[in-house]
């Protein structure tokens, strides 16, 4: 399956007014917006913990497959994700 | 067997009752001057501490008009310190820069900010302040400037709803991130003011028309504002989730500490129990009045044979006990609902209106008036 065109130099950063945290009650990572919460599945919340404004997709990529390992579905699941991402507003990529 | 008790994910505070305009719409209870013994500060920490205890994450501050509150930026700099993520729904009215910066300063994360109309003359009479809209326009500026998120909210109702072309650009103007396009329900003040409210359904159709005409031109123009628009359930044939569910994820702390459902609520028949006097868990988690509706043992049979009753949980119950006098029965905007034809009349009625001049304001004044008056419903349905 190819993977959608998305440039890996960019850098996502949580759109103003998002934000991202862990709650405890819920025992899962959360995005919040202006009188709305989204609450994240385990891969969402992976790939969420590298957005600082600072790492690029590929860094991301880099960082998750450290953990995860060099499987091929990682970086296709973090194209994917950034892709819905901003199509929701919720990140902005520069 | 039933669902176990969710999480109270959404604590709406409201701060006080004290509002200095007289929106004839207005979802407070009409006989809001009898609560005037607001909770203190040092009483609302206490609140925000317990929520965020029990997993509340988003707080509104709310009314009245929250800013009326001097300690507003002391109760959202707490908040923001124990991890709610904080929105300020607000009129305007007694916002200035120093106290947008202040705001900013405590963390506050999100400002909604209400519009009467996009007329300046329309939206003061609307109001009941002659200088309201030129404050919100100018309190919009800032908001952007100050770098908040801003939503702006609009009630739409029959005296506005014919000028949503012009409400939709003066958001773009002021760049809003998001604009609610609110058709009025029918609560509190608005439920007393309806034959003046409900707009008629060629005019909601073409409200509706309009809209999407501008969700696909701003979509062109890749502006990042997005357009909600609540269609008034008295439109509608089958009832609306309301609130998610009674007691699923909704907790609403009134002025003087009364715990509610939501916001509405206080209407009902019901003794509701006071964060003065009881721990917040018990009241979620514990209380009759929480309990009483959640799940689906107290619906009526029509309800409990009903297969969306898992979607809509029959609707509203305050809704079903202004128009039928009893809580339990399904909302009456159900087209099942034996008291479906009040619905239908308040539809034909909205096409004789009552003028603007005959619209009851919200005021202590008026309040007082109401309180006085008994204002259970006394309507029965021959079976």
């Amino acid at each position: 399956m190819s993977l959608p065109d998305l440039d890996h130099s960019i850098v996502p950063v949580w759109r103003h007014g998002y934000r991202f945290q862990f709650e405890p009650a819920q025992n899962a990572y959360v995005l919040l917006y202006p009188e709305g919460m989204i609450k994240l599945n385990e891969s969402a919340s992976i790939i969420g913990q590298h957005i600082d404004g600072q790492a690029s997709v590929a860094d991301i990529i880099k960082k998750v497959k450290a953990i995860f390992g060099d499987i091929p579905e990682i970086e296709q699941d973090i194209i994917e994700y950034m892709l819905v991402a901003q199509r929701e507003h919720w990140i902005d990529l520069v | 067997m039933s669902a176990p008790v969710g999480l109270p994910l959404w604590l709406l505070a409201e701060l006080t009752y004290r509002c200095p305009l007289q929106c004839p719409y207005c979802s407070n209870p009409v006989d809001y001057a009898q609560y005037n013994q607001e909770l203190t500060t040092q009483e609302w920490f206490d609140v925000f501490d317990q929520a965020r205890q029990m997993g509340a994450v988003q707080l509104g501050f709310s009314g009245g008009e929250p800013l009326v509150r001097q300690d507003l930026e002391k109760l959202v700099a707490y908040a923001h310190n124990q991890g709610f993520y904080t929105n300020l729904i607000t009129s305007g009215m007694g916002l200035n820069e120093s106290r947008i910066a202040r705001l900013k300063e405590a963390g506050l994360d999100h400002i909604q900010i209400s519009f009467q109309a996009s007329d300046p003359i329309v939206n003061n009479a609307l109001a009941g302040s002659k200088h309201a809209f030129e404050q919100k326009y100018e309190m919009s500026r800032l908001v952007k400037q100050y770098d908040y998120p801003m939503v702006l909210n609009f009630v739409i109702h029959r005296q506005n709803i014919d000028q949503i072309d012009q409400i939709i650009e003066l958001c773009l103007e002021l760049e809003a991130d998001t604009v609610e396009l609110a058709i009025c329900q029918f609560y509190g003040w608005a439920f007393e003011n309806i034959q003046g409210l409900l707009p008629t359904k060629e005019q909601v159709i073409r409200a509706e028309r309009i809209t999407n005409e501008y969700r696909q031109k701003i979509k062109e123009l890749n502006i990042k504002c997005k357009l909600i628009f609540v269609v008034p359930d008295y439109y509608e044939e089958r009832p609306k989730p309301c609130m998610d569910g009674w007691g699923k994820i909704f907790l609403t702390v009134a002025p003087d500490g009364t715990a509610l459902p939501c916001h509405a609520a206080r209407q009902l028949p019901i003794k509701f129990p006071n964060v003065r006097e009881t721990q917040l868990a018990d009241i979620w988690y514990e209380s009759p009045s929480f309990n009483q509706f959640r799940g689906d043992d107290w619906m009526p049979d029509m309800c409990q044979s009903c297969p969306d009753k898992e979607r809509d949980y029959g609707g509203c119950r305050c809704q079903a006990f202004m128009l039928t006098g009893d809580a339990k029965n399904a909302d009456p905007v159900c087209g099942k609902s034996p008291y479906h034809y009040l619905i239908e009349e308040a539809r034909a009625n909205s096409e004789t209106p009552v003028p603007f001049e005959d619209l009851l304001f919200r005021n202590p004044k008026n309040s007082k008036l109401l309180n006085k008056k008994q204002l259970i419903p006394t309507r029965t349905v021959m079976d």
